[in-house]
């Protein structure tokens, strides 16, 4: 299923801004003088009459683009993850959220993987600020395919939506037939002795661990989350029901993200053993993107480890 | 090129929204008379003598905009929008109860002919910017008109706007700054002064003129000649007394956020009568 092929994120964004500026009139993008990094820039090469720079000024960013969403225009914002949601969280909550508009956040570089710009620059709370606020859809894609199909379904539906774009290449795990639907999880793997949730990078490497658990006697379902918000609480409860373990793999905060949101439902529906790997309460640094998701735990030997743990519990 | 103004009509209905601003207020129990109060000859010319807007289709897309960036000053707009019928004038006394369309700062999903949701400062600017790009975009004729206040461009945000507006070259932005002197802890020359504004305004790329904020001729001379500015966003600096018409009122900082007694809602609509 996994070709070796690789592509980052925010390259889908590119790709399906280009795609949607044909087809709708009324998509307009933003960006805060990082277009060529957040890949926006691909919509100004083709359309630069719908394309603002708004310089390095995040708060307006997202101001202007709710005045322009209040017009009737679809807004595609985009700047680095870490600015989106930190400098001008209560623009976007206040001008966004609050009042509705149709404003998708695209943003880029979040996660561990910016590497080498370190702590400064990587977004590792961003799903959990954006999750907690109403009417905010939160997505995090897991290869360059799924995101190009996310930032189409985003286009489509009416309201605020985060897109959680990565920097680095990742690999490409689904083919051109993909189904991405809001809200909606994602099977890549069944199994019944545990289930990992995972999402952005972190599903190639929970298929990596499936993977060699399987040569290890293990059968273990793996679900793509793209979507955390709204979170799909019934393939949460099937894996429940059916594996009786889970672990949640993203490359973020253990506090607040995607294993919150999963946490959540099992306490309150199914209380069953579960482990969260993620960044465990840390600040990042500087390195290579590699050597950082080993260095931080989250790659496919932390997620197999967590596995045997939660398998461990449940037989307990 | 002078515009001609029904000054007598413009000034009975100012009269009316003040009165209106107290009912709401009292009633409330809480909320803004002094912003509201010295916003409310620019809100009463932009909804009775300038704007065009239609209260039967509230989200008419040619309309002109209004953003009240200085969102606590919600009373002077809510009873501006009555009295050009976008709602019952009865609504006005349901103002920040439970239940009910009238926030304590305006919701543009609650309530017909707010354009813009506001309340946090410095963020109705920018919002407004969003609209002028839209309205370039599409080629339409609205205009958007805005009110700041003096203390709200301390904000950052508000610079970035302003850069943004005239980066943009847009002449379909005009904004209001409603210059009463005071914030919530003191003068704004002593809290955190912006002054001089006009200069500002002006190194940022915009056209500013300078108007008697109670004065209805006033305000529309500079607005005719905003409108005929090209290729610069306007910024119509008016000064004004906070709490304007209500002697006890007028220029006392404790009046920023404050509700009137029964008392003195009565003293108050007897000098508005
Ligand atoms: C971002 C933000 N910070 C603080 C406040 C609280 N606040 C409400 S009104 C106000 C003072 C505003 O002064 P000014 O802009 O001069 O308004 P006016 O005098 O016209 O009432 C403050 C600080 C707010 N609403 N938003
Ligand atoms: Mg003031």
């Amino acid at each position: 299923m996994m070709k070796m092929e690789k592509m980052a994120t925010r390259e889908g964004y590119g790709k399906a801004l280009v795609k949607l500026g044909a087809e709708q009139q009324n998509i307009v993008v933003l960006d805060a003088d990082l277009a060529k990094s957040t890949k926006s820039y691909e919509f100004c090469k083709h359309y630069p009459e719908r394309f603002f720079n708004m310089g390095i000024a995040e708060q307006n960013l997202m101001g202007a683009a709710a005045g322009l969403a209040a017009s009737g225009k679809i807004v595609f914002a985009s700047t680095f993850a870490i600015f989106a949601t930190g400098r001008a969280f209560e623009q976007i909550r206040n001008s966004i959220a609050y009042p509705k508009l149709n404003v998708k956040i695209a943003a880029s570089h979040a996660g561990l993987t910016v590497g080498e710009d370190g702590a400064s620059h990587q977004a590792i709370v961003d799903i959990s600020i954006m999750r907690s606020l109403p009417n905010m859809t939160v997505i995090a894609p897991a290869d360059g395919v799924e995101a190009e199909k996310a930032v189409c379904a985003a286009a489509q539906y009416e309201g605020p939506v985060y897109l959680r774009l990565g920097r680095s290449a990742v690999p490409v795990i689904y083919g051109e037939e993909h189904e991405f639907t809001i809200g909606k999880a994602s099977q890549l793997r069944e199994g019944h002795d545990a289930t990992i949730f995972a999402c952005g990078i972190m599903v190639a490497e929970s298929l990596q661990a499936a993977e060699e658990l399987a040569g290890e006697g293990l059968a273990v379902r793996v679900i793509n989350m793209a979507t955390i918000k709204p979170l799909d609480q019934e393939a949460v409860l099937r894996a429940a029901r059916e594996t009786g373990a889970i672990v949640t793999a993203e490359e973020h905060s253990v506090i607040g993200g995607l294993g919150s949101a999963v946490a959540e439902v099992l306490v309150e529906n199914a209380p069953i053993p579960m482990e969260r790997v993620g960044v465990r309460d840390t600040f990042g640094e500087s390195g290579k993107p590699q050597a950082l998701l080993e260095k931080y735990g989250l790659t496919a030997k932390e997620i197999k480890e967590a596995v045997y743990r939660v398998i461990e519990r449940k037989n307990k | 090129m002078e515009k001609m103004i029904d000054q007598q009509k413009l000034e009975e209905t100012a009269k009316q929204i003040r009165r209106d601003i107290i009912a709401m207020l009292t009633e409330a129990g809480s909320g803004h008379p002094g912003g509201s109060l010295s916003a409310t000859e620019i809100v009463t010319y932009l909804y009775f003598a300038e704007m065009q807007v239609d209260p039967q289709n509230p989200s008419w897309s040619d309309r002109d905009r209004f953003v009240l960036s200085k969102g606590h000053a919600a009373p002077v707009l809510y009873a501006a929008l009555a009295g050009r019928g976008f709602f019952p004038r009865e609504e006005l006394l349901t103002i920040r109860k439970i239940n009910r369309p009238l926030q304590g700062h305006p919701d543009m999903k609650k309530v017909p002919g707010v354009d813009m949701s506001t309340g946090s400062l410095g963020q109705g600017i920018s919002a407004a910017v969003g609209m002028g790009l839209a309205g370039k975009l599409d080629k339409k004729a609205y205009r958007v008109f805005a009110l700041l206040g003096d203390g709200e461009i301390e904000e950052g945000q508000v610079w970035e706007a302003a850069m943004a507006a005239a980066h943009y070259k847009l002449d379909n932005l005009i904004a209001f700054l409603d210059h009463n002197g005071l914030q919530i802890d003191g003068p704004v020359t002593e809290v955190m002064s912006p002054e001089p504004i006009e200069d500002k305004f002006r190194a940022f790329g915009w056209q500013v003129e300078r108007v008697n904020g109670h004065s209805f001729t006033e305000i529309a001379a500079a607005v005719e000649a905003a409108k005929r500015v090209q290729d610069k966003p306007a910024l119509i600096i008016a000064d004004t007394v906070k709490g304007k018409g209500v002697s006890f009122m007028e220029n006392q900082l404790g009046w920023h956020g404050n509700a009137p007694s029964k008392e003195q809602a009565e003293k108050a609509l007897a000098e508005l009568a």
